[in-house]
């Protein structure tokens, strides 16, 4: 005969209210680590979902880098060289500037070792009067495409037909009101010019612009040897920061100048890559914040949720103790005549307790385990994420609470004076 | 039976007092109870109900304290042992019957005998608890529950167990109370044959026959010990 006789004979004998106390720390435990285990496996879902968004931005992303790289390769953009202290607000209120360089510039890049640029055609532009037309003109003095020196013979052919010597193209509005053909010959600003070209309508400033050969119009200008830009046609650049790549290498030969960017269809289409790219990474971010947000609710719940159910489980084993207490009083009486002491008593009705504690845990582990087997889920145990010295404290402090929520009924229990009880009179 | 100086009586009780409080009164339950008992001395303490019998019992058996007088058992004075040492000398000293017995129930009739060695631990308590099982005619029911046994049955098992560390006092409270006269003699010889052995019985009975087993009669009365035979 030993206590632990004593302990599990009256578990046995009063088996109903110990089931009911270890149900209590099995729901318990359960709760707790079927907390852990969801709000593992949502991370893990989170991550995994993370992951895979991540992985089609990259590639959407890559896709878009491609893109406009191949877009830029294939359609490649045009950039305007202007003088150094050229207001950029008055080309874009008038479409040209009034500053002048000097025409040599065109020369000087020709002769260069550029690589970023294929075309580049200078221009010498004014707005002017027709008066035999009596009209306003763009008057637009070109030359054609000047060959750049270490490109010829791999020349890509022409972008701009030039206008020859004493001739002149003419947009829309100024031939199709006076009804001028090609071929016809007109008066322009006391010259006799030969009309090579007439063209559709284009519905903008290019409707009311005369063409004519670069040295004719500084003639008629008055500014000799002078242009007011460079126009460079289809740049290329393998980086992304194409404007970069070719200001830096035009700036390292014309240090004098200036470089903005003609829109083109491929910079739009890169404007819109770049902010497809900008939108996906704000959704990234997004579904980031709102998953944090949503973990931190859910973790919130099961924290409230597993105190409060751990709480109810210990009233509850606190009320079963008490219940034995009572129901044994007589027992605690004649133990102590018989000359138990009072610790001891309190040892054995304590020990139901922290069994209660023991195997409730141990069965709730056992529990899960089939659980996870059941709906294949797996790796419950990998979820909750504890090594052996947690699964060891786990086991271990569950009883402890179970003995502690046992301690105050078991204790005054076990203090009772056993004459109050023994008593026959 | 643990050894006893000839010289020391096993209980040595001066003007024993004791005064219970209930609903704002006072009831006295001793007053100033003197008794002396002896090795081999089998006496019964007698009186109507609500004298104060199980009260003096209870202050002999080192579950409650009195209030006045002085008391020595097996020698020592005990009134002012702490718990802890009220308990191991109630282990090593005294032996209880009660007429409810008090027998655990989910234990078998061995066990219940063998509850005092957790106090106590002794050598050979199995053979000794069926030697005394024996004795008392129920070795065939060792291996029963309290509720499968006779009244009788359970009184001889409390006495069983009572008697399992060989205590110098027997302390009996209506020992035959719940029993027929048959098992009252069964028990009572048996507490007869203790006290032939050595020990000291007090035996709390308002029994007549009971009574007359004792050699000294302390016969009470509101408290008051109004004669000793």
């Amino acid at each position: 005969m030993n206590a632990k006789t004593l302990v599990i004979r009256e578990i046995l004998h009063r088996r109903w209210s110990f089931v009911i106390g270890v149900v209590a720390v099995m729901v318990s435990v359960s709760c707790l680590l079927g907390s852990l285990a969801l709000l593992e496996r949502f991370d893990r879902a989170t991550e995994q979902e993370l992951g895979k968004i991540n992985s089609e931005t990259e590639k959407i992303l890559k896709g878009h880098e491609d893109g406009i790289r191949k877009a830029m390769k294939g359609l490649g953009f045009n950039i305007h060289i202007y003088p150094e202290g050229q207001d950029l607000a008055e080309i874009y209120s008038k479409g040209y500037g009034e500053e002048l360089m000097p025409e040599s510039y065109v020369n000087k890049l020709a002769e260069s070792k550029i690589v970023t640029v294929n075309h580049l055609l200078p221009r010498l532009t004014q707005m002017i009067e027709w008066p035999e037309g009596e009209t306003s003109v763009l008057l637009f003095g070109i030359r054609g495409e000047e060959p750049i020196a270490h490109r010829s013979g791999k020349r890509k052919g022409e972008l701009l037909d030039p206008v020859g010597e004493g001739e002149i193209a003419l947009g829309y509005e100024l031939h199709h009101r006076r009804n001028i053909k090609e071929g016809d010959s007109v008066e322009f600003r006391g010259k006799t010019l030969k009309v090579s070209k007439v063209h559709g309508r284009r519905g903008g400033i290019d409707d009311i612009t005369a063409w004519v050969a670069l040295p004719a119009v500084q003639e008629m200008l008055g500014k000799p040897g002078k242009i007011n830009s460079i126009l460079a046609l289809e740049c290329n650049c393998e980086s992304l920061d194409r404007l970069g790549e070719v200001t830096r290498e035009i700036m390292a030969i014309l240090p004098n100048t200036q470089v903005i960017e003609v829109e083109s269809r491929a910079l739009a289409r890169a404007q819109a890559r770049n902010g497809a790219k900008a939108l996906r990474i704000q959704e990234m971010e997004n579904f980031v914040r709102d998953r944090e947000k949503l973990r931190d609710l859910r973790a919130a719940f099961a924290n409230f949720f597993v105190v409060l159910v751990t709480l109810l489980s210990l009233v509850c084993i606190t009320y079963l103790t008490a219940s034995n207490v009572r129901e044994r009083i007589h027992e605690v009486g004649a133990l102590c005549a018989i000359g138990l002491s009072h610790s001891k008593v309190l040892q054995v009705i304590l020990s139901r307790a922290v069994l209660m504690g023991l195997i409730g845990a141990l069965l709730s582990v056992a529990l899960l385990s089939i659980c996870g087997v059941i709906l294949q889920s797996g790796g419950v145990f990998d979820l909750i994420g504890f090594d052996a010295y947690s699964w060891t404290a786990l086991i271990i402090a569950v009883p402890l609470m179970s003995g502690a929520a046992a301690w105050l009924p078991a204790f005054f229990g076990a203090r009772r004076a056993p004459a109050e009880v023994l008593r026959n009179e | 039976m643990n050894e006893l100086s000839k010289s020391n009586p096993v209980v040595f009780a001066a003007g024993l007092g004791k005064t219970y409080e209930a609903k704002g009164k006072k009831v006295v339950a001793l007053d100033g109870i003197s008794l002396e008992v002896n090795a081999g001395e089998f006496v019964s303490v007698c009186g109507p109900s609500g004298c104060g019998k199980s009260t003096l019992l209870l202050i002999l058996g080192l579950l409650l304290k009195q209030d006045e007088g002085s008391l020595k058992l097996s020698g020592t004075d005990v009134s002012d042992l702490s718990q802890s040492s009220k308990s191991s000398f109630r282990a090593e000293h005294i032996g209880f019957v009660f007429q409810d017995f008090h027998l655990i129930p989910y234990l078998s009739v061995m066990d219940n005998i063998l509850v005092p060695s957790l106090a106590k631990p002794v050598e050979n308590a199995a053979d000794r608890a069926r030697m005394l099982l024996s004795e008392m005619g129920i070795e065939n029911r060792c291996d029963h529950l309290p509720s499968a046994l006779s009244a009788g049955e359970r009184q001889r098992t409390a006495l069983v167990r009572a008697l399992l560390l060989q205590p110098e006092l027997i302390l009996a409270d209506e020992p035959t109370g719940n029993l027929d006269r048959e098992n009252s003699t069964i028990v009572l010889d048996h507490l007869a044959g203790y006290t032939d052995r050595g020990g000291a019985v007090i035996m709390a009975t308002h029994d007549n026959e009971a009574m007359e087993r004792t050699g000294t009669r302390i016969v009470l009365d509101e408290g008051r010990q109004i004669s000793s035979k």
